[in-house]
C-alpha cells in the first residue's frame, strides 16, 4: 500500500526537496533549516529561563533586608565596559560568519580569537565585580536581592562561560576538519547562541544595572 | 572523601525500606545476570540501548513508564493501605516514612509515568503519521531518553541510599529549605528532576523541529493527523515551561546549598515566589501530559468508528486555544494563598473558560462516533471510559475553578479526587489506548483483546470506586496527605477507597498478564499486513514493525487522511499503487552518546547530592568530554542498500496485496459497505 | 547539495545564497553587520546617557530605557540574528513571538500577582518599593 511514484530525486537519503507551494508542504526541509530552527527553538526556551529570573529579580530586588540597594553597589563603567565587550564580541563573531562562508581559515580563526577574547575579557569585568561584592560582605547571602542579582547576572556570565568552551571546541574543529557541512552548521548555531546572549546583556544592564542605578 | 555519604545512608534500622531495598536489589541483579549469562547483551547494546531510531526510542520510554508505575502504584497501595487502618490508630507506617511515600508516589507518577509514557507515544508515533524517517535530531532523542532514566534512576536510589523528599511531589518552602529539611531527600529530588528536565526540554524542541520542519511532501498544516497537532501544542508547552522549572529548581538548590535567600524566611527571602514560579510551569505541566492523551483518542475514535474524525478544523482551534489559555490560570493552584479578589476573580474566569475548548474536542469526538460503525475494541472502551470519566473530572475542576469554593476544598482530599480523576480518566486511560492501538505496529502482533478487556473494567470500576469516596470525605473536611485521623464519618469512605485500589491492583495484574501471555502466543497473533485496525493515518501504511527508515520512498500526500485515499484507490482496483523505484537510504548510526551521557549525569547527580564534589567535577568532565568525542564523528550514517530496501517493501506490498484480494473475494458487497 | 526550492530560511543566514557568495556578499554582509553595530552603539550610549544625566523627567527613565533596550535587542534580532519578517522565516518569527508572549505573561503575572500576595500576606512590604512593578493596584 506504498506511496505513489514520486519523480526521480525525492527519495534517497531522506532529504527531499519538491516544487510544492509554500505552506510547509514542500517535503522535509534540509538540515541547515532543521539545525538553525531547533537551535532557535532552544534560544527561546533559554530566553524564558532567563526571563523566570528575571521575574524573580523584578519581585525580590526591594527586599535588601537592611543590606545594600542596587543604587549602592552597581558600578556604571565596569558595566559601561562590559557592554561595549560584549557588543564588540557579536560583531566579531558576525566576522566570523562572513569569514566561514568564504571558507577562509586565516579570518575565520582570527576572528574567533577576537571573539572569545572579548568574551574572556567580560567575564573578567563581571568576576570582579562579584569578588568586589563578595568581599565587602555583599555577596548573594546577604539578601534576597543580593540572591536575585546574583543569580540572574551570574547565570548569564554562566552561559558566556559555556559558550567560550564551545566556541574554543569550534576554533579546534574548523581547524582539525576543515569547513564541512556540518562543522558550518555547528558554528551558525555558535553565532545564535552568542549574538542571543548579547541580546539578554542588553535586557540585564538597561534593566537591572541602569534602572536600578535610577531608583 | 565522600562528602555526606556514609553507611548510616543506608536504611539499615528501618524494616519496610530495607526489606523493599533488598528485594530490588536481589531482583536487578538477578535480570543483570540473567542478560548477561543467556549473551543477550551485544543484541541490547546494538539494537536497542545505542539506538537513535524513534521507534525504539518510544518503545523503550512506554516501558520505562510502565515499570514505574508499578513503583508509583505499590506508593499508592502503600498510603491507601496506611490510611484504612490509621482510624484512631497509628497505622504502619511512621510519619516520616508516610511523607517520603506520598512524595514519591505523586513525583514518579508525573515525571516518570505520566511524562515518558506521552513522550513515548509521541515519539514513536509522530515521524511515521508525518511520513518522514525519523524526527529532527535523531542523537539528540537518545539523549534525551537516557537522560529521563537517570532521573528514575537516581529517584530509586533514594530508596536504598538515603531517603526521599517528605515535602509532597512540589517541594514549597520554607518546609523544602534547609532549615526544615536537612537531609538529602529533596536534593535527590531535585538533581533528578533537573536532570531529566533536561532531557525532556531537548526532547519537546525535537519534537517541535519535527513537526513543523519535516513532513512528507504535500502535507501541510491542516493535512496532518489530529495526533500530529496535539504533540505539536503539548511540546511547544514544554519549550515554553519547562525553563521554568529548570530555573525555579536551581534557585531553590541555591538556597539550600550556597545559602542563597531566594524563598527563605530570613534574609528577604519569599517562599510564596517559588509558588508562583513552580505553578506557572505546573500547570502548563498537566496541559502537557493531557493534549497526546487527547490525540490518542482523536485517533482511536475516528478509526473504531470508521469515520474520518468530525471537525477537523475545530479541532486544531481548540487544541491550539488550549495550548495558550494553559499559561493564563496557574494562580488556581493557591488561590488561598492571598492574592485577594481581583486577582483570583481572573485567573478563576481564565479556568473556566479553559473548559471549553475541551468541551469542544468532546462534543467532536461524540459526533464522530454518531452515525459511525463502532467497533468496540479495547483502545475503542478506554477512550469511552475517558469521555464518562473525564467529563465528570473536568466539571469537579470547574468546581474548583471559582475562589470562594476553593477556599473552602483547597488540598483537601477533593482536590485529590480532582486531581486523579483527570489525570487517570485523561491521561492515563489514553495512554493505556495508545498502547493497545500502536502495539501492534511496533511488535508485529497485537495483545490479547480479552484480557485487556478484563483490564480496563477493573480499571474504571476500580477508579470510581477509589476516588469517588474521596470527593465525599474532602467535602466533609478531610485534608490530603494525613497519615492518621479520628473522625469516624471518613472511615467507612476510606475503607471503600481501599477496596478500590485493590480493583485497580487486579487490573494492572491483568496487564501484567496480557503482556506476557501475548508475547508467549505472538505467534498466532501476528499481523503482517501492518494494518491490523483498518487504520486511516500513514503509520498504517509501513510494515510491522516498521523498517528503520520508516517508507522506502516517502509519500506524496494529497489530502487529509492520505493512506485512507490510497486504500480507497486500492480497494477499487483490487490492486496496489505501482511499485516505487527504490533507492539507497542513509539512517543515522547508532551510537552510546546517550547512555553514556546519562551515565555521567548520574554520576554527577548523585555526587551532587552527597556533597562529594571532585566526583562531581569528574562527572561534567567526563559529560563535556563525551559531547566533544560525539561531535568529532566524521561518519554520521549508515547506508541500507535499495535492494534491501526493495526486498523489504515488496515482502510487505505482497502481503498486503494478498489481504486486499482476498477481501476482495470475501463478501464484494460488504466490502463496499464498509467504504461507505 | 543545493537547497534551490527551500522556501524557508535558518535563523541566522541573510539569504539562501550567502555560502559561497563572492566578493559582492563579503561586502553585503559587512555593511549588515556594520550598521548593526553603529545603530547598537548609539542605543548604548543613549541608555547610558539617559541613565547617568538628567536629560530626562525622572520618573520616565525606566520607560525611555526600556524603550531604547527593546529597540536595541531589534536591531540585534534584525541585523546579527537576520530575523525578519519575510515570507520565508515566518516559523522563526512565529516562535519568538510565542516566546515573548509567554516572557510578558511570566514576568508580568508574576509582578502583578506577587505585588498583591506582599501588600496581602507581608505587612512590612509593599510593591511601592519595586523597581520594576506595574503601577501598584490597592485593592479593598
Amino acid at each position: 500500500m506504498n506511496s505513489v511514484v514520486l519523480p526521480a530525486g525525492h527519495a534517497g537519503s531522506g532529504h527531499s526537496h519538491s516544487h510544492a507551494p509554500g505552506h510547509g508542504a514542500g517535503g522535509p526541509a534540509s538540515k541547515r533549516i532543521v539545525v538553525g530552527f531547533g537551535f532557535w527553538i532552544y534560544l527561546i526556551s533559554d530566553i524564558i529561563m532567563f526571563s523566570a529570573l528575571f521575574a524573580t529579580y523584578a519581585v525580590l530586588a526591594p527586599a535588601t533586608a537592611g543590606g545594600p540597594s542596587a543604587r549602592q553597589i552597581f558600578d556604571p563603567n565596569s558595566v559601561a565596559i562590559e557592554t561595549a565587550c560584549l557588543l564588540a564580541s557579536s560583531f566579531a563573531c558576525g566576522m566570523a560568519s562572513i569569514a566561514v562562508s568564504q571558507r577562509s581559515m586565516k579570518w575565520t580563526q582570527i576572528s574567533l580569537f577576537i571573539t572569545g577574547l572579548l568574551g574572556f575579557v567580560f567575564l573578567l569585568f563581571e568576576l570582579h565585580e562579584f569578588h568586589g561584592l563578595v568581599a565587602r560582605g555583599d555577596g548573594p547571602t546577604r539578601s534576597a536581592f543580593l540572591s536575585a542579582f546574583f543569580t540572574l547576572v551570574g547565570c548569564h556570565g554562566l552561559h558566556i562561560t559555556a559558550g567560550l568552551l564551545w566556541l574554543g571546541t569550534m576554533m579546534a574543529q574548523f581547524y582539525a576538519k576543515g569547513f564541512r557541512r556540518d562543522i558550518q552548521y555547528r558554528y551558525l548555531c555558535f553565532s545564535l547562541f552568542w549574538h542571543a546572549l548579547d541580546i539578554i546583556w542588553v535586557a540585564i544592564f538597561s534593566l537591572v544595572y541602569l534602572v536600578g542605578m535610577n531608583l | 572523601m565522600f562528602g555526606k555519604l556514609t553507611w548510616q545512608a543506608i536504611p539499615f534500622d528501618q524494616p519496610i525500606p530495607l526489606v523493599t531495598s533488598a528485594v530490588l536489589i536481589v531482583v536487578i541483579t538477578g535480570l543483570v545476570v540473567f542478560v548477561f549469562a543467556k549473551g543477550y547483551v551485544p543484541y541490547l547494546w546494538k539494537e536497542w540501548i545505542t539506538s537513535v531510531d524513534h521507534k525504539r526510542i518510544g518503545i523503550m520510554y512506554c516501558l520505562l513508564a510502565l515499570v514505574m508505575l508499578l513503583r508509583g502504584f505499590s506508593d499508592a497501595l502503600m498510603m491507601r493501605s496506611q490510611q484504612a487502618l490509621a482510624f484512631n490508630a497509628p497505622g504502619y507506617l511512621p510519619p516520616e516514612h508516610y511523607d517520603q511515600i506520598f512524595s514519591a508516589h505523586g513525583t514518579i507518577m508525573i515525571f516518570f509515568v505520566a511524562m515518558p509514557f506521552v513522550v513515548g507515544l509521541m515519539n514513536f508515533v509522530v515521524p511515521l503519521q508525518l511520513g518522514v524517517r525519523d524526527v529532527a535530531f535523531p542523537t539528540l532523542n537518545s539523549v534525551s531518553f537516557w537522560l529521563t532514566a537517570a532521573g528514575a534512576l537516581l529517584v530509586n536510589v533514594s530508596l536504598v541510599v538515603g531517603e526521599f523528599a517528605r515535602t509532597g511531589w512540589l517541594p514549597f518552602p520554607p518546609l523544602s529549605e534547609l532549615t526544615y529539611s536537612p537531609g538529602v531527600g529533596v536534593d535527590y529530588y531535585a538533581w533528578s528532576l533537573e536532570i531529566s528536565g533536561i532531557g525532556t526540554l531537548m526532547a519537546g524542541i525535537n519534537m517541535v523541529t519535527t513537526i513543523l520542519k519535516m513532513r512528507a511532501p504535500g502535507m501541510n498544516y491542516m493535512r496532518m493527523p489530529v495526533f500530529c497537532w496535539t504533540s505539536l501544542a503539548s511540546n511547544l508547552l514544554i519549550v515554553v515551561s519547562f525553563p521554568i522549572l529548570t530555573a525555579t529548581l536551581a534557585m531553590l538548590l541555591l538556597d539550600r546549598y550556597v545559602g542563597f535567600h531566594f524563598f527563605t524566611n530570613e534574609a528577604g527571602g519569599n517562599p510564596m515566589v517559588f509558588m508562583n514560579l513552580i505553578w506557572a510551569w505546573g500547570h502548563p505541566e498537566v496541559y502537557i501530559l493531557v493534549l497526546p492523551a487527547f490525540g490518542v483518542y482523536s485517533e482511536v475514535v475516528s478509526t473504531f468508528s470508521s469515520k474520518p474524525l468530525f471537525g477537523y478544523r475545530s479541532m486544531v482551534v481548540a487544541t491550539m486555544a488550549i495550548c495558550l489559555l494553559s499559561f493564563l490560570v496557574w494562580l488556581h493552584h493557591f488561590f488561598t494563598m492571598g492574592p485577594g479578589g481581583d486577582v483570583n476573580a481572573f485567573f478563576g474566569i481564565m479556568s473556566m473558560i479553559i473548559a471549553i475548548p475541551t468541551g469542544v474536542k468532546l462534543f467532536n469526538w461524540l459526533f464522530t462516533m454518531y452515525g459511525g460503525r463502532i467497533r468496540f475494541t479495547v483502545p475503542m472502551m478506554w477512550s469511552i471510559g475517558f469521555m464518562v470519566t473525564f467529563a465528570l473530572g473536568g466539571m469537579t475542576g470547574v468546581l474548583l475553578a471559582v475562589p470562594p469554593a476553593d477556599f473552602v476544598l483547597h488540598n483537601s482530599l477533593f482536590l485529590v479526587a480532582h486531581f486523579h480523576n483527570v489525570i487517570i480518566g485523561g491521561v492515563l486511560f489514553g495512554a493505556f489506548a495508545g498502547y493497545t492501538y500502536w502495539f501492534p505496529k511496533a511488535f508485529g502482533f497485537s495483545l490479547d483483546e480479552r484480557l485487556g478487556k478484563a483490564a480496563f473494567w477493573c480499571w474504571f470500576v476500580g477508579f470510581y470506586v477509589a476516588f469517588v469516596p474521596l470527593y465525599v470525605v474532602g467535602l466533609d473536611g478531610m485534608t490530603r496527605r494525613m497519615q492518621h485521623y479520628s473522625q469516624p464519618e471518613w472511615y467507612p469512605w476510606i475503607l471503600v477507597a481501599g477496596v478500590g485500589a485493590l480493583i485497580i491492583l487486579t487490573g494492572i495484574i491483568l496487564q501484567v498478564t496480557q503482556l506476557t501471555v501475548s508475547i508467549r502466543t505472538r505467534a498466532q497473533r501476528r499481523e503482517l499486513t501492518g494494518d491490523p485496525w483498518d487504520g486511516r493515518t500513514l503509520e498504517w501504511a509501513t510494515a510491522s514493525p516498521p523498517p528503520a527508515y520508516n517508507f522506502a520512498v516517502l509519500p506524496n500526500v494529497e489530502n487529509e487522511e492520505p493512506y485512507w485515499g490510497m486504500k480507497l484507490k486500492a480497494r477499487e482496483n483490487l490492486q496496489l499503487s505501482a511499485e516505487p523505484k527504490y533507492e539507497a537510504i542513509e539512517v543515522p548510526r547508532n551510537t552510546p552518546t546517550g547512555f553514556i551521557t546519562a551515565f555521567f549525569a548520574v554520576v554527577t547527580g548523585f555526587a551532587l547530592i552527597w556533597h562529594i564534589w571532585w566526583i562531581v567535577v569528574l562527572g561534567l568532565v567526563g559529560a563535556y568530554a563525551t559531547f566533544v568525542v560525539f561531535a568529532w564523528r566524521d561518519v554520521v550514517e549508515t547506508p541500507i542498500s535499495a535492494e534491501e530496501v526493495a526486498r523489504e517493501d515488496r515482502a510487505n506490498r505482497a502481503v498486503r496485496l494478498e489481504a486486499l484480494r482476498a477481501a476482495g473475494r470475501a463478501e464484494p458487497p460488504q466490502a463496499q459497505e464498509a467504504l461507505a | 547539495m543545493s537547497v534551490e526550492g527551500d522556501l524557508d530560511l535558518a535563523p541566522g543566514y541573510e539569504s539562501q545564497s550567502e555560502e559561497g557568495a563572492g566578493r559582492e556578499g563579503v561586502r553585503e554582509g559587512v555593511r549588515s553587520y556594520v550598521l548593526g553595530l553603529a545603530l547598537a552603539i548609539a542605543l548604548t550610549v543613549a541608555s547610558f546617557w539617559v541613565a547617568r544625566t538628567h536629560i530626562l523627567y525622572g520618573p520616565s527613565i525606566p520607560v525611555a530605557l526600556v524603550a531604547l533596550a527593546v529597540a536595541q535587542m531589534g536591531i540585534h534580532l534584525v541585523f546579527f540574528l537576520h530575523i525578519t519578517t519575510a515570507p520565508d522565516n515566518t516559523n522563526n518569527v512565529l516562535a519568538l513571538a510565542l516566546g515573548i508572549l509567554i516572557v510578558f505573561v511570566l514576568v508580568f503575572g508574576t509582578v502583578w500577582v506577587m505585588a498583591h500576595m506582599n501588600h496581602n500576606m507581608m505587612p512590612h512590604m509593599t510593591s511601592m518599593e519595586a523597581p520594576l512593578a506595574a503601577p501598584s493596584p490597592q485593592n479593598e
